[in-house]
């Protein structure tokens, strides 16, 4: 249609294409691109010291930074626990959000509300994760606070626990946290998901006398690959940047038990001895880790058909 | 009968769906409840019990606490405001714009341009966040929100959203018969396919805003002097010496950093679930 008109009036409309994509573009030069080669650029040099900003390439030994930090045991560190709590809250969270798209969209089993559970499920997604994060610190308080007061209360502990002390508990908080702001969100994408699906499928399968269990391994799930695969990318691209809840929460304490790669990377640069250049390092190798597991997870979730 | 029978399903697990549904609503909104309650108690009552789901009557007391420190909440707030609208507002109109462009025009580039967001989307801007602060204080934009605000231009998912829903419900011919009419293209963007914008830009609106309203990485490297932060920069002063076991102001500070949000989400809370149906919502 578009293209008729054009040849009619021998008039081409393109320019425009280019001229109002312009802005976008030159915001991206500008504030992704340039900065994004300056990091890189960094790695490879001495930048240090707070408003210091003239450096010099490393000229004998580029890779200097990138060894420093694969052989720092915090980096290491912080790359596994960025990792184990990703894991520890997608995995619950995926799960339960699977079991509540299951029921909200059976077809025999109509739940009420469901409008009413949506907004208050997905509701701690959008509030502030620093304030969250800080007000789970309080409610679990020590020697005071109103989770332990209600652990003594109900008779299940007979003293006060530290929980900010030990990291096994820190990491499950973390993880907790981060499964109750995002189940809402990932059941209410697979439920549009679930929606996008053709019903005469599921008509057919219940006049064959499968039952709900049989549709939603055989049906919904196989149709929600595209969504799962979507959903899988940008939680592990979310998880391994985590840095809010971690640093507001117990700022990666007990020892360095819950501090997670983008914390080392602020720690390494905005603090300190303010190392730019190792920051900048770890920065790329962080990158690195991400678009390989990306990668990997697209081809893992692929149609194999 | 048995047919509906069916239809109806088993009334056990009914039950049990709606325990868990309970349960899990329950959980969701608990923590805010203990933080709007004890906000209105006094630290001594706090202490005796953590938890009570009956208001005081210490919340001016709390305030006054809350406000005798450095923490200034009217500044937070203003400034979590100004880089909220600023940054809103760019996103919303040039991703529009550049929707606009990738469907409304057929050129060369276009599906590479395409490719590239689709691309782009996908980086965190934590990586590259010491390139950008570097060239911020090169530029003298350090404590200053103009480096909060301008780069909302460059808002790939947004463009992603904008290209989906123009393709679904701009019709190419209204724009044809505004040229025949003599409208310039420009004119024809801003007057003609913007109105037909409006849901999809009120939903991307909305989540922009809130996205901007809550980060933290970026606005804690660039903002270090206390009179430009924003509010989520100054929740850490909540939990440090300021107010230590002063626990009536510091939730009462917490309620305050997110009351706006509340505000925001239980007003337009049917707009905000079917926009997160739609996708593409993560900054």
């Amino acid at each position: 249609m578009n293209n008729t008109l054009q040849k009619k009036h021998g008039f081409s409309y393109a320019k425009y294409g280019y001229l109002f994509s312009l802005p976008f573009f030159i915001a991206f030069l500008v504030f992704n691109l340039y900065p994004t080669l300056y990091t890189v650029v960094l790695g490879f040099t001495d930048s240090k010291g707070l408003g210091n900003i003239t450096f010099h390439i490393l000229k004998d030994d580029p890779w200097k930074n990138f060894r420093t930090v694969l052989k720092a045991p915090t980096f290491i560190l912080s790359i596994k626990n960025t990792l184990m709590l990703w894991m520890m809250n997608f995995i619950p969270q995926i799960t339960l959000a699977l079991i509540l798209t299951a029921w909200f969209t059976s077809r025999r089993n109509k739940v009420r509300g469901q409008g009413f559970f949506k907004v208050v499920f997905y509701m701690p997604n959008i509030i502030t994760a620093a304030s969250v994060a800080v007000l789970f610190n309080t409610l679990f308080g020590y020697p005071k606070g109103p989770v332990n007061d209600l652990l003594v209360s109900a008779g299940l502990r007979d003293g006060a626990f530290n929980f900010m002390n030990s990291p096994t508990a820190t990491r499950w908080i973390i993880a907790f946290i981060q499964f109750w702001m995002w189940y809402g969100y990932t059941m209410i994408v697979l439920i549009s998901g679930v929606l996008g699906i053709n019903p005469e499928i599921y008509e057919a399968a219940e006049i064959d006398g499968a039952n709900d269990r049989q549709i939603f391994f055989r049906i919904t799930l196989p149709n929600l690959r595209t969504i799962l695969t979507y959903t899988l990318v940008t939680s592990l691209i979310g998880g391994l940047s985590m840095y809010d809840i971690p640093k507001m929460l117990n700022a990666g304490n007990p020892n360095n038990s819950t501090l997670t790669a983008t914390m080392f990377i602020y720690n390494q640069s905005f603090q300190n001895s303010y190392m730019y250049a190792r920051g900048a390092a770890a920065s790329m190798i962080l990158f690195l880790i991400i678009a390989v597991l990306s990668a990997i997870v697209f081809y893992l979730m692929r149609d194999r058909k | 009968m048995s047919k509906l029978e069916r239809r109806d399903g088993n009334p056990v697990v009914k039950f049990f769906i709606y325990f868990v549904c309970i349960i899990l609503a329950v959980l969701s909104i608990f923590p805010f409840v203990v933080m709007f309650i004890n906000s209105t108690r006094s630290t001594f009552e706090i202490q005796q019990h953590a938890v009570s789901l009956i208001p005081s009557s210490h919340l001016l007391d709390n305030w006054k606490v809350f406000t005798g420190k450095s923490f200034n909440p009217t500044t937070g707030f203003l400034n979590s405001l100004i880089v909220a609208v600023g940054a809103t507002a760019l996103t919303v109109y040039f991703s529009t714009l550049t929707a606009y462009a990738l469907v409304a025009y057929s050129w060369k580039l276009r599906g590479a341009m395409f490719t590239f967001i689709l691309c782009v989307m996908m980086i965190p801007s934590q990586v590259t966040a010491i390139g950008f602060y570097q060239f911020m204080y090169r530029i003298h934009l350090t404590n200053n929100l103009l480096a909060l605000i301008l780069p909302a231009i460059y808002a790939p998912s947004s463009v992603f959203f904008f290209r989906q829903f123009m393709l679904a419900s701009l019709p190419l011919e209204l724009l044809d018969s505004a040229r025949i009419d003599g409208s310039r293209e420009f004119h024809t963007f801003n007057h003609i396919a913007m109105p037909i914008m409006k849901p999809a830009m009120a939903t991307q609106g909305i989540f922009t805003f809130v996205y901007t309203w809550n980060n933290l990485f970026m606005p804690s490297i660039l903002l270090t002097r206390d009179e430009v932060k924003t509010m989520p920069v100054m929740v850490s002063m909540l939990k440090g010496d300021i107010y230590k076991r002063e626990y009536g102001a510091i939730y009462l500070g917490l309620a305050l950093t997110v009351l706006p949000l509340f505000v925001v989400y239980f007003a337009l809370s049917k707009y905000i679930i079917a926009g997160v149906a739609l996708g593409g919502v993560k900054g």
